[in-house]
Parts: C-alpha cells; structure tokens; sequence
C-alpha cells in the first residue's frame, strides 16, 4: 500500500474490503491493481463553500486497451477517436486557464473506478468523459448526466463509493446544459439541453461529471467525424468556463476530496 | 542416411510445411464459422424455448403499447399498438408483451433490441421488482452507446409500464448474472424505474408485508439474481 500523506486535512476515508485505508486528495493510493470494491467517502459538509475554485478538467477518453468501444463498419474504432477528439479538448481548456488531467493518453485501458479516482482524489474538479456512438443523427452531439438515484451513506455518515454522483447531480445538470447548450449551437440537430441516464462511468465520480457522445462511428468518412472535433473541443472548453462562477458559488462542491 | 535420402526427406519436410501454410487459414475460417454457426444456432434454440406460445384462444384482446425507435426523430421512443391476446398473470404478461417486443416491428431500422437476443426467464417480486433475465446477445449485439443502450433499456421498461402495471422497478441480468453495463456504458448494477404509480398487487402474489420495503430496495444497492432474490420468487407454474 502507498500513502501520501502530503495533503492530510482534505483527507477522504475510504473503507475497502473491510481494511480501513486513507485516500488522499491528490494522493496515489494502490493497495493493489484491483479497484477498490465497495468504499465510502466523507459526506460533504452544508454550507461549505470551494475556496480555490475550479480549476481541474478530468478529461476521459472512454474505453481504450482491449475494450475498442463502438466499431464502425469502415473501421473506424470510438477508442481511437475519443483519443484523438482529447488532444484539441485539452488544448482548449487550457486556453480557459484549466488545468488538464487525462485517464489515459494512448491505447490503454484502465477501469472506471480508476478513472473516477482521477477525479475523487482532488479538489476543483470537474469530470468530462468523451464518446463517439453507434447510432444516432450524424453530426451531432449530445451531452448526458446521470439519473437521479439516492445517496446512501453508511452508519458512519461516509458517502458510498457507488453513490459518488449523488449530491453533484444538480451540478452536473447546470454543466451538462452549459455545454449542451454550446454544442447545439455548433453542430444542428443537436438537442439543446442535457439528458439523463445511467452511465456507469458518472455514478462512481465525486465531481460534478457529464458524459458527451458523438454521432456516430457509422459514418462512411473518418474524415467527417475528425472535422467535428474543433468544434467539440470549443464548445466544452466555453461551457465549463461558463460554469466556474457556479461552481464556486455551490456549498456542494468545496466539500469533497 | 544418404544425401540423396536427406535431400528426399528436407524436399518433402519443405512439402507439408508448405501445405500447411496453405491449408492452416482455410482451417482456421472453417473452425471460426462453426463457431458461429453454433452459436447462432445455440440463441435460436433458446429463442424457440422462450418464445410465448400464443394465449389461450379464448383470452380475449387486449390494445397493447410497445415502443420502438421513432422513424422521424433521432433517439426518441414512440408506442406502437397492438391487439394482444395476454395473460392476467403479471408474468406471463411480462414475458408476452417483452417477446412480441423483442420480434420487433414490422420496420427492422426501428428495433431498439438486436434480433437474436431472447428473454430467458422473468421474475416479479411482490414488492414490484421485476427481474428480466436476457440471454448474452442482448449485452454482444446491442450496438455500443449512450443513446442506443439507453434506448434498449427504456423501450423494455416503457413497454412494461404501459402493459403491466404491477411492475414497479426492473433489473437486468444477462444469463442469469449480473453485469456492469450493457453493451459498455448503460449502469446495469442498479433498478430501473418503471411505474411511479404502480397498481396494487394481485391477490395471487404473496404479501407485501413479506417484501423489502420499496424505498429501502431502490436505495440500497445489493445483488439480485434469481437464486438470491430476497422475497418470494413470483413464478408461474408452467413456462408460456
């Protein structure tokens, strides 16, 4: 096991397999490659507000490694093309002033607990994981946010870690329409606010999260898909921006590791 | 030996390495067709045994909503109505009105669940949880997607409210196990709501005083499988 101890007053405690261990906000716990089974974490605290404001992006490039994702009949893999939407993304959140952190930066895959991790373990965070679909109107782009779903926590008052969305849920709602709101302005046909559903990759992230998708790797040209991914990068970058004065206003968002 | 038997014997070595360069992938095709074959002949087995029979003659027809895809909006349901003859008993129901579902409609382009996929068994507990249990093609041939998993998931659990109104909540296992997502992103670890304003539960089905209490199900998460369900499994007695 490897502790971090760097940052010990925005400690998350975590209890896994029945060991208690200690997840540090922007600490590296592996207590083995496994991912962590059932965890809990520390509930936020009402009326606490973030003082340092937003300042990460957790950028995911879905799937990756073994796991291609959607395939088209052309070839075309949603792995390699999340990756390569994740450069021109990166590059204008940081123009936002955004600090960028990637899940993955080529073709590996690592678990969805571990890529909620990246996001978990730090402050100012907000989480953006990035696909392209099987279906759907080609062109356009549409940007999810998890169902609605109860928190639970545990007799300790800890946040169970399968529940980690549960209290960023109206957050993640204001940031899903902020850029779905840019989105449909960039790509037609495009709906103009965020859905619901219930994406596996969003329950477990403590942060508020959205999933974008992309229509769709059905397309007969690459080439067509690759020429959305400006536009895509843009329209993200301008709605987080927009969403920072909200996120520092919310009690919810300071509270977590 | 003599050079001109080991030259014999390094020409026919050179021989059946070459046949067998040759021969190796016309193998290798054939094994993987069978395969297939195979399996697609396994799910059409299962397809066969789980398919409803048709209601007893004398059962009479009942207008039926299934939705499927719409054909002029992307990523929308639209309900299709049909005249059924279904069973009063919830499951058998369930498992007629999600078969006819799965046949899909008259228009292939607006299938929501991919052909071969079948229901293997459906269970309703007698707190309103029903439990459908998919055979793998619905987790392998669903294509991969926010929108098309989630339309997979809704259609079937559209489909139940509007057909069967006990059903409260639904979970999905894939051959009798539970998995994380259907096709790699839809969350299949939890419930699905399915009727907010369920009807009571028919006298048939054992007291609700014996079930989980509806809040305390939805909001705790735990595995359900047909073998470890809490409560008593509501089960016909015979298949359809």
């Amino acid at each position: 096991m490897l502790l971090d101890v760097q940052s010990s007053l925005r400690n998350g405690i975590f209890v896994i397999g029945g060991l208690l261990s200690f997840v540090l906000a922007g600490a590296a716990l592996k207590s083995s490659s496994q991912a962590p089974a059932q965890p809990t974490m520390v509930p936020p605290v009402a009326g606490q507000t973030q003082r340092g404001g937003l300042s990460v992006v957790v950028l995911d490039p879905a799937h990756g490694g073994t796991d291609p994702g959607a395939r088209g009949t052309g070839g075309v893999r949603e792995s390699d093309l999340v990756l390569e939407f994740s450069d021109p993304v990166r590059r204008a959140l940081e123009a936002q002033g955004l600090r960028v952190r990637q899940t993955r930066q080529g073709n590996d895959d690592p678990s969805l607990d571990d890529r909620s991790a990246m996001a978990n373990e730090q402050r100012g965070t907000v989480f953006v994981t990035v696909h392209v679909s099987s279906t759907g109107l080609a062109g356009t782009v549409r940007v999810y946010t998890m169902t609605d779903f109860p928190p639970m926590t545990d007799t300790t008052g800890m946040l169970a870690w399968d529940r980690a969305q549960a209290p960023f849920l109206e957050l993640s709602r204001k940031l899903g329409d902020l850029v779905q709101g840019q989105l449909s302005q960039q790509f037609k046909g495009s709906p103009g606010t965020a859905q619901t559903a219930a994406v596996r990759q969003l329950r477990t992230t403590a942060a508020p999260a959205i999933a974008v998708e992309v229509s769709s790797v059905a397309v007969d040209d690459r080439a067509a898909l690759e020429r959305m991914a400006p536009g895509v990068a843009g329209a993200i970058a301008r709605g987080v921006a927009a969403f920072r004065p909200i996120y520092e206003a919310s009690p919810a968002a300071g509270a977590l590791p | 030996m003599t050079p001109r038997w080991r030259t014999r014997l390094l020409v026919g070595l050179a021989l059946a390495v070459m046949a067998a360069a040759i021969y190796f992938p016309i193998l290798r095709r054939r094994v993987q067709r069978a395969a297939r074959l195979q399996q697609q002949s396994e799910e059409q087995a299962r397809r066969e045994l789980t398919l409803t029979l048709p209601a007893n003659p004398g059962q009479p027809r009942v207008k039926t909503k299934l939705f499927w895809a719409s054909s002029t909006e992307d990523g929308v349901l639209v309900p299709t109505t049909a005249d059924l003859p279904l069973s009063d008993d919830p499951v058998l129901r369930a498992k007629q009105v999600l078969n006819t579902l799965l046949a899909g409609p008259v228009d292939t382009e607006l299938r929501t669940l991919p052909p071969d996929a079948a229901l293997l068994e459906f269970y309703l507990l007698p707190d309103g949880t029903a439990i459908a249990d998919f055979s793998e093609a619905l987790a392998t041939s669903t294509p991969s997607g926010i929108q098309s998993e989630q339309l997979a998931v809704d259609s079937i659990a559209r489909t139940l409210e509007a057909d069967v109104s006990q059903v409260q909540r639904m979970r999905i296992l894939i051959h009798g196990q539970e998995i994380e997502t259907l096709a790699g992103h839809l969350d299949l670890t939890g419930t699905f709501v399915v009727n907010t304003n369920p009807a009571p539960a028919p006298t048939s089905q054992p007291s609700a005083t014996s079930a989980p209490a509806a809040d305390k199900a939805s909001a705790e998460p735990r595995k359900l499988t047909p073998g470890t369900a809490p409560g008593k499994l509501a089960q016909p007695g015979h298949k359809p």
